[in-house]
């Protein structure tokens, strides 16, 4: 077994418990951080095959600026003890039984589609030079609609986000 | 000359058309020149058109089509109009004596504000009358039948703020249709056996397909009988013309005594071959006009409404009309179609007059004396009466003669009754007039009515006394009876009947020296009367036979059966939007959920597993 | 690189079931991250297996959208949270029947 390939069990593994434990957390500032880990051990998948812009993007972005939206918010909604309590309310073990076993169906289903592929096929890595020639080849448009969305994104997280600072301000 | 024989029917149809579309904005005089002067220019044509008929001496019946109609496989009826005899006899009567009663509605009516649409429905039954008589065709023929039954029921009720003239015209609708349901079943019949609709065409294949005496030309023949007996009122649809008095007097002179109702008569001389190829079809013809005939007769002579006198005359007389056709005496019917529209007509615009002049009273127990205060009226009574009475040298004694002479040589129990009837026929009418122009005066008249009344009034009397000596023109037309040698005793019989019922009725209603309270006042004498009175009892039987159970069936399906089949899908569809709204929960993680569901679903379909 | 795609196919059927099971509205939406990151390995080791950039051009796109999502879901939520005084998603059932 290679490194590479021992590499690749082991972030898997990573990924794998902490997603589960970020799932099944009671208090929802444990569960991202757990959520970031198990982002950080997909960045490292991502380099093992070959994509290092990819991992820099997904630990800078993901991980670094969309988990830190959340852990703000959670912050910012300040429930404290009071949230835990609720969530103990809320996650009944007797819920998990209808959910995880319909998505274990389909995982089933999808490792049926992908069990009729060829396997362990190495793969070759792909630099960056190559992704930005593309990206603004071909994908130029796909770039700038991208953009577009992200401006829309911002103009509706302003707006939405506005009146609740202007109400606060208004309550003091 | 004999194309304008297509301008005859257009003239009121222009006329019916132009009042219609300028809705009673036109002033009076134009209304009553349109109106009046539509239907002149008819009979001048129709005039000249039979002035050459019979200076030419032509027998062949002529054709003229204006233009096709419905052309599909075959089956071609066309707008054609068929001229001969018959239809020239008809087409005089209907615009002569249609004439003179427009003119004297122009002025009966003057103070009616619904004046313009009297005259729009006037002109068109007129049309559609015309288009009867003259149809070429089965299928035209049903088109001016409907079109008069229209207009009946719209002249009928014309007075239609009152509940009651809407009930009488729907009445004369309804059973006027139960008869043209029949009678449309009989021309699908014969279509369907002989291929055409076109009279004479239709005729000569009958002949040839059918033997004397078979089933299916009985059966349609029964058929067109109803058909004729809901139109012309005879038993057992007659209930409806005694109610339809509640229209205005010209109507009733012009459609309930001299034209619509004769349409029966006409149609079954019109197919006078199919009744001869189905004896047992113009047997009951006969039956049923001479038993109409007694039972109107007998409810006649307890009336006390002037005008319902009148109108059970006219169901009597109809009733010799039917008798003449069902023996065999085709022309003798006609002719006294012809004298009966004189002198019927003579009798109700003489009844208007009267009751024009006492202010709208028809209870002829309040009215009295009134002989020397309306002459004209009373001239027009005693004329119009003598005809139909049958007294010799007026125009009815000559045709209702020649009836009951045919009807010995047939049948003589057919003749004892038509003496029978006769006999009460005199004495109802001069019943009415005794009472009516004789005694004291009850009530005082106002002026008689102006010259506009009077002059039609005159000329038909003329009409009625001379009438006798016309010959109706359909020699070409109808098989001709056989001249056997009259029964002498019968012959001399025949007349004297009703001089004795005139004699009786002096006796018992002027002199009034002949009391018969006796009778008249013994339990069974009252009884017997109000029978009579209600008319045999027969709107109480169709009452409780037709309209009582049909109603309590109505009242019965009020929540109705077919509806809740249609009501009971829509209660499905609801019960069903209601079970699937509560899949609509409003939580995400159930819509979730089915989500997954579905997804998983669909994955293993497409992927084979399932 | 059949692996890495189980290993996807397994993240995106967790973070289903986070979706279907949780209440707290942050954690539905983290779930929902977890679902689209998985979506992102597929990409990425998709495109390594064929040696072209499509696969990492993908993962980009996916960022993007996985950030505009997040930022109007989050204020989404904080509208939510002020109207109804509660993060619980099933408190938002007023559309039901």
């Amino acid at each position: 077994m290679s490194v590479e390939l021992f590499l690749f069990y082991m972030a898997a593994t990573i990924s794998l418990v902490s997603t589960v434990l970020a799932l099944t957390r009671y208090n929802a500032t444990h569960a991202l951080i757990y959520l970031i880990i198990s982002l950080l051990a997909s960045a490292i998948i991502f380099y093992l095959v070959g994509a290092p812009f990819a991992a820099v993007l997904e630990i800078v972005i993901y991980a670094g600026a969309i988990m830190v939206l959340f852990v703000f918010v959670v912050m910012m909604l300040n429930l404290g003890a009071q949230g835990d309590t609720l969530e103990h309310e809320w996650l009944k073990p007797g819920m998990w039984i209808l959910p995880t076993f319909l998505c274990l169906i389909l995982f089933m289903e999808m490792v049926y589609v992908l069990s009729g592929s060829s396997h362990l096929l190495p793969g070759t890595a792909v630099s960056p030079k190559e992704v930005g020639i593309k990206l603004y080849g071909p994908y130029v448009l796909a770039v700038e609609i991208a953009s577009m969305l992200l401006l829309a994104g911002l103009v509706g997280a302003y707006h939405l986000g506005r009146r609740y600072l202007m109400d606060s301000r208004g309550e003091d | 000359m004999f194309d304008l024989i297509s301008f005859i029917p257009l003239f009121p149809l222009v006329s019916f058309v132009i009042l219609f579309a300028t809705q009673g904005n036109l002033g009076k005089l134009p209304v009553a020149i349109l109106g009046v002067g539509s239907i002149g220019l008819s009979a001048t044509i129709v005039m000249l058109i039979a002035f050459q008929w019979l200076t030419s001496g032509a027998t062949e019946p002529h054709i003229y089509t204006i233009t096709s109609w419905i052309s599909v496989a075959g089956f071609n009826p066309r707008f054609s109009f068929l001229l001969d005899g018959l239809s020239l006899t008809m087409m005089l009567v209907i615009t002569g004596v249609g004439f003179l009663i427009h003119l004297y509605s122009s002025l009966f009516m003057e103070d009616d504000e619904d004046y313009s649409r009297f005259f729009a429905y006037m002109n068109l039954f007129v049309c559609a009358m015309l288009v009867l008589v003259l149809a070429d065709n089965l299928l035209l023929l049903y088109l001016g039948w409907e079109g008069v039954g229209l207009c009946s029921y719209l002249l009928i009720g014309f007075w239609y703020e009152d509940e009651s003239n809407g009930a009488a015209a729907r009445k004369a609708f309804i059973i006027t249709r139960i008869g043209d349901t029949a009678m449309a079943l009989g021309i699908f019949l014969l279509f369907m056996h002989l291929g055409t609709l076109e009279i004479q065409p239709m005729l000569q294949a009958a002949n040839q397909m059918w033997a004397t005496g078979d089933k299916i030309p009985t059966i349609a023949a029964l058929l067109i009988l109803g058909g004729a007996v809901g139109k012309s009122a005879q038993l057992p649809l007659q209930t409806w013309l005694p109610d339809a008095m509640a229209g205005p007097t010209p109507v009733s002179a012009l459609i309930h005594a001299a034209t619509m109702v004769t349409a029966g008569v006409y149609l079954i001389a019109r197919m006078h071959e199919l009744y001869l190829l189905a004896p047992l079809a113009q047997s009951t013809v006969a039956v049923v006009g001479l038993a109409t005939l007694l039972i109107a007769a007998f409810t006649a002579l307890t009336q006390t409404d002037i005008k319902r006198i009148l109108a059970y005359s006219t169901i009597s007389q109809i009733g010799y009309m039917f008798l003449a056709l069902g023996v065999g005496a085709w022309a003798s019917g006609i002719f006294h179609l012809m004298t009966h529209a004189f002198f019927k007509a003579l009798l109700f615009l003489g009844a208007g007059a009267v009751v024009y002049s006492l202010h709208h009273e028809h209870d002829i127990f309040k009215m009295g004396g009134l002989r020397k205060k309306l002459p004209v009226a009373f001239w027009s009574f005693m004329i119009g009466s003598a005809a139909l009475t049958a007294l010799p040298l007026t125009s009815g004694y000559f045709s209702k003669d020649e009836i009951l002479l045919a009807a010995f040589k047939v049948e003589p129990w057919l003749w004892a009754g038509g003496v029978l009837g006769a006999f009460l026929t005199s004495i109802y009418s001069f019943r009415l007039v005794f009472i009516v122009f004789f005694g004291s005066t009850n009530t005082e008249p106002s002026e008689p009515a102006g010259l506009r009344m009077a002059v039609p009034l005159m000329i038909l009397m003329v009409l009625a006394m001379i009438g006798g000596f016309f010959h109706v023109p359909v020699d070409a037309v109808f098989p001709l009876l056989p001249e056997t040698h009259h029964n002498q005793t019968i012959a001399i019989i025949t007349p004297l009947v009703p001089l004795l019922g005139v004699l009786l009725a002096y006796f018992l209603f002027l002199r009034k020296s002949l009391n018969l309270s006796f009778l008249l006042d013994s339990s069974m004498g009252r009884n017997l009367r109000k029978f009579f009175f209600s008319h045999w009892a027969m709107d109480w039987l169709y009452d409780r036979v037709f309209v009582v159970p049909y109603k309590t069936f109505a009242r019965l399906n009020q929540s109705d059966v077919v509806d809740q089949v249609y009501e009971g899908i829509a209660n499905v569809t609801s019960i069903l939007h209601y079970l699937i709204s509560f899949s609509q929960t409003g939580h995400l993680r159930w819509y979730a959920l089915t989500m997954v569901t579905g997804l998983v679903f669909v994955l293993a379909i497409i992927l084979g597993i399932i | 690189m059949e692996q890495g795609l189980v290993l996807a196919a397994l993240l995106f059927a967790m973070g289903l079931v986070g979706v279907m099971v949780r209440r707290n509205i942050i954690l539905i939406l983290m779930s929902v991250e977890v679902m689209l990151n998985a979506c992102g390995l597929a990409f990425i080791v998709a495109g390594a297996r064929w040696g072209q950039a499509d696969g990492q051009i993908m993962f980009m796109l996916i960022l993007a959208i996985a950030a505009a999502e997040v930022s109007v879901g989050l204020g989404l939520l904080l509208q939510v949270h002020r109207r109804l005084g509660s993060i619980d998603i099933d408190k938002t059932s007023r559309l039901k029947g």
